[in-house]
């Protein structure tokens, strides 16, 4: 018998910083809610106290604390906080075609106080080097001078096709160490993005900016369980689905925003018993439709947008719909039904017509046809009795038809999926064969981030000169399979759960793209 | 009348082009933000009506060459285009006296922008392909008899290569085994021809056109006219027919197999909305090239078939092209230079493996009425 143990989830919503405790065997043991603070910190510290006060566990016995937190993206958002950041491409005699931050608006530029210097290096597809196989050592070090007297802060280094080889951002870094101190916050590229310069480029700036916010944040969180007495690990939950170390976490910060849909995803799977399918978070004005695939929050394969910059470090893939529980409802010229995109929000109690307002929204057809029960003293259904049957019926299909679209659109073939659905708004749909409403959904995030996994990717092209296509696969499995050890994971349980090898086009030559990724639980 | 460029109609004709492109090209982001750069540090760039370039003056089309995914990692300095035209001229002993396309779609409807700007050469409003195409053969002024050499390749560490062919077939052969060793993606100006040869051996006002679909596109306006309306419009002035609305449809499978660095593939769909009860076919091969209702084929390359996402009107291209998807099906009668007989042999679906005639989209789809 496993030993008893428990572990700790916690994850920062817009209004609720919930927290989760699970025994060794993923029962849980409670979960509590409370307000998120601006701080966030403090809201953290609440919710842990209130649920570890509640249960009356024995704090000994936490293996883990689990993180997921909100300060990155706050700091980005507000741009509040930023350190004042260098920025060194490694590319010439490449790459002067577009100039890093060339997108950028030039208030965040302002903001991060950024100034970008280029030098000689980088590789080619095939591993051969762009200029020389080693870093011309001067002029490093005099761009590094250049550094330190202008007093930046952080330093983010990107180099051409660091995904395949990432020597020379490695090498920069060291010399960076050597100039600045060891302890000069340096991101690098490879360590955040994959195949595309200016996307990875730009996800190792924001990094790099956020990097001061970050370390502040994460000694603030153990300084205060230390004083809560709760010595366990402590983890972050990031983007993936998976779990990061306390030191990455205060070198890669940018890896943990968009970790609340992914937690609220892997939850609500996990609540229902599925590896594979389909989740649709329904809020007040919108839903979040993702997909799991073997576990895992299906990553976008495009460029995604954070603070207005393109970026392509691991993010969830999820479509965003106007459905919520506020979505007015309405009929167009031509007499059919229309639901939203526009929505009352979070004057749902003001303006629906069940609590007395002259909006007709989507909860007050749920309400109508009997799918949903709000306990609300302002709530009366009394109000909706003048609704048409054929309105409600028809209304309901259509709401249906909305989240159904969605998740099919989400999915990458035919096969039947099945979908869960959960948030406050999903009291709006009618739950189903196929649509599925979990017990204690309300807490999915923070369980999300409880069950988190380690895990380690490769993206990188294979010339095959030398070698089959089988071979190079082969060996990207084991290097993701080594990385996600090297994360923590537990190598008995740790396996391949997505690999996917494609050549190039419009070059009949031999090379070949292949991206893999591995993930176990943690080993404790 | 001649014309400036200036960035914001960059903008206009990264989006338009890819509508011709016919979901091939590679993604046009990067090479859009070089133009624009350009422009802003150069000025705005004249495009010249066909008919303004003088008969003897010499016309140089430029381009990238090779893999869009090594282009959007291996960022390039932005001036090799430029140099490889610089090259031409010397080995030429000849004055350049304007650049042009020589494709619709993805990277090169700007590349050539980014030469002008450089340069200050005026572009000519005109190509060879009139969409997208995967070989260097594939352009009407081989068809119409112009060498593809001398032809200046070059990369971003100032190697230069000049080729010499019997043939344009060896020419493309040649230049694509450069590219390779040059890491790529290469730089090319060739099929240097008279302003004479220039104007009845390429299609003309397609830099115009691919500006006002890409308009269409990025308006909103109040008085809802459907876009594929819009498109009509502007196509009916054109070399090209007027744009079918084929088929809107939900794809329910896309099959990706890689040969010989075509990117080939077989997307299905089953009809929606005024289609149900329809399925179709779409096969590509970097590009989209032909087109099955029912498994009866009603498109076929050289005309163009072009998947617009039903909701946003936006172009895909074949990679991004997924289950799930609703897409708008247009086809575009290609201009008739791209159907004679010995434009065939270069594009027709024989040549790309298909043991099918070409018949003009048009037709098929009067007979199917």
């Amino acid at each position: 018998m496993t030993k008893i143990h428990y572990k700790v989830g916690v994850d920062v919503g817009g209004t609720n910083t919930d927290t989760v405790i699970l025994d060794q065997n993923n029962n849980t043991i409670i979960a509590v809610k409370s307000p998120t603070t601006e701080d966030v910190q403090t809201g953290i510290l609440n919710s842990l106290t209130k649920a570890i006060e509640t249960s009356n566990i024995d704090k000994k016995l936490i293996s883990f604390v689990s993180l997921g937190t909100t300060h990155a993206t706050n700091a980005i958002i507000q741009r509040k906080g930023l350190s004042k950041t260098a920025v060194v491409r490694i590319s010439l005699p490449a790459g002067k075609g577009v100039p890093p931050m060339s997108e950028w608006e030039d208030d965040l530029i302002k903001s991060i106080d950024a100034k970008v210097y280029m030098v000689h290096g980088g590789f080619e597809f095939d591993g051969k080097p762009l200029y020389l196989e080693d870093l011309d050592r001067e002029e490093c070090a005099k761009v590094l001078e250049e550094i330190k007297t202008q007093n930046f802060e952080s330093l983010a280094v990107s180099s051409i096709f660091s995904p395949a080889k990432n020597d020379h951002e490695v090498k920069f870094a060291q010399h960076a160490k050597e100039i600045l101190g060891d302890d000069f916050p340096v991101t690098l590229s490879s360590e955040i993005g994959s195949l595309g310069l200016l996307e990875r480029e730009n996800s190792a700036i924001l990094n790099a900016s956020v990097v001061g916010v970050a370390r502040k944040a994460v000694q603030g969180l153990i300084t205060s369980l230390e004083k809560m007495n709760v010595t366990s690990k402590i983890f972050f939950a990031q983007n993936d689905g998976t779990l990061m170390s306390v030191e990455q976490a205060i070198n890669y910060p940018i890896l943990t925003i968009g970790s609340g849909p992914t937690n609220s995803i892997r939850g609500a799977a996990y609540l229902s018993d599925e590896d594979n399918c389909i989740v649709a978070d329904i809020g007040g004005t919108s839903t979040d439709v993702g997909i799991l695939v073997n576990s895992f929050p299906r990553q976008s394969a495009l460029a995604v947008e954070v603070g207005g910059v393109l970026t392509n470090f691991r993010m969830p893939d999820l479509i965003s719909i106007g459905l919520g529980g506020g979505s007015i409802v309405k009929m167009d010229e031509d007499d059919n039904i229309q639901i939203g995109p526009e929505s009352v929000g979070y004057q749902l109690k003001e303006k629906a017509l069940a609590f007395g307002g002259d909006t007709l929204t989507v909860t007050d057809i749920a309400l109508a046809a009997g799918i949903a029960q709000i306990d609300d003293e302002d709530c009366d259904v009394e109000r909706l009795s003048n609704l048409d049957t054929d309105l409600i019926k028809e209304a309901i299909s259509k709401i249906e038809r909305i989240v159904l679209d969605a998740c099919d659109k989400i999915k990458t073939s035919p096969d039947p999926l099945p979908i869960i659905l959960v948030g406050g708004g999903n009291i709006v749909v009618p739950a189903s064969e196929v649509l599925l409403k979990p017990e204690n959904s309300g807490c999915a995030n923070a369980i999300g981030a409880a069950i988190a996994d380690a895990s380690g990717e490769i993206d990188q092209l294979w010339s095959l000169d030398n070698k089959t296509r089988d071979e190079a696969i082969e060996e990207a499995k084991s290097v993701a399979m080594e990385r996600a050890i090297e994360m923590g994971a537990d190598s008995s349980d740790t396996k391949i759960v997505d690999i996917e090898a494609v050549p190039l086009s419009y070059l009949p030559g031999n090379v070949l793209r292949v991206q893999a990724k591995a993930a176990g639980s943690l080993k404790l | 009348m001649s014309r400036l460029i200036d960035e914001k109609d960059i903008e206009n004709i990264a989006l338009g082009a890819a509508i011709l492109g016919t979901g091939g090209g590679g993604d046009p982001h990067i090479g859009k933000l070089m133009a624009q750069q350009a422009i802003k540090e150069y000025g705005p760039v004249t495009l010249l009506e066909p008919n303004e370039v003088p008969d003897d003056a010499l016309v140089v089309p430029v381009a990238m060459m090779g893999a869009p995914t090594v282009f959007i990692e291996k960022i390039p300095n932005g001036d090799e285009t430029t140099k490889s035209l610089r090259r031409l001229e010397k080995y030429m002993g000849k004055k350049v006296y304007a650049v042009m396309p020589m494709e619709c779609g993805g990277l090169n409807s700007t590349i050539p922008f980014v030469v002008a700007a450089q340069t200050g050469l005026p572009i000519v409003d005109a190509d060879g392909m009139g969409r997208a195409f995967p070989e260097l053969q594939m352009e009407t002024f081989n068809v119409y008899d112009v060498s593809g050499t001398p032809m200046v390749v070059s990369d971003e560490k100032d190697n230069f290569v000049v080729i010499e062919t019997q043939d344009n077939d060896m020419m493309e052969y040649l230049a694509r085994g450069i590219t390779i060793r040059m890491g790529g993606v290469g730089y090319i100006a060739h099929y240097t021809m008279t302003g004479k040869k220039m104007k009845s051996a390429s299609i003309g006002y397609t830099t115009t056109l691919s500006m006002e679909l890409g308009s269409i596109l990025r308006s909103k306006d109040d008085n809802y006219v459907s876009p594929l309306d819009k498109m009509k419009k502007v196509l009916s002035t054109s070399d090209y027919g007027e744009p079918i609305g084929l088929f809107e449809a939900k794809i329910v499978d896309v099959d990706r197999s890689t040969e010989q660095g075509f990117a080939k593939g077989t997307v299905k769909l089953e009809g929606i909305n005024d289609y149900t009860e329809k399925t179709y076919v779409v096969e590509f091969q970097n590009e989209n090239l032909i087109a099955f209702e029912d498994d009866r084929p009603i498109v076929t390359v050289p005309d163009l078939i072009t998947f617009l996402d039903l909701e946003t009107f936006k172009p895909l291209t074949t990679e991004s092209l997924r289950y799930g998807y609703r897409v708008l099906c247009l086809a575009i009668p290609t201009p008739s230079i791209m159907r004679t007989e010995k434009a065939l042999k270069v594009w027709g679906p024989k040549y790309f493996g298909y043991d099918l005639p070409f018949v003009p989209v048009e037709e098929r789809v009067m007979t199917n009425d």
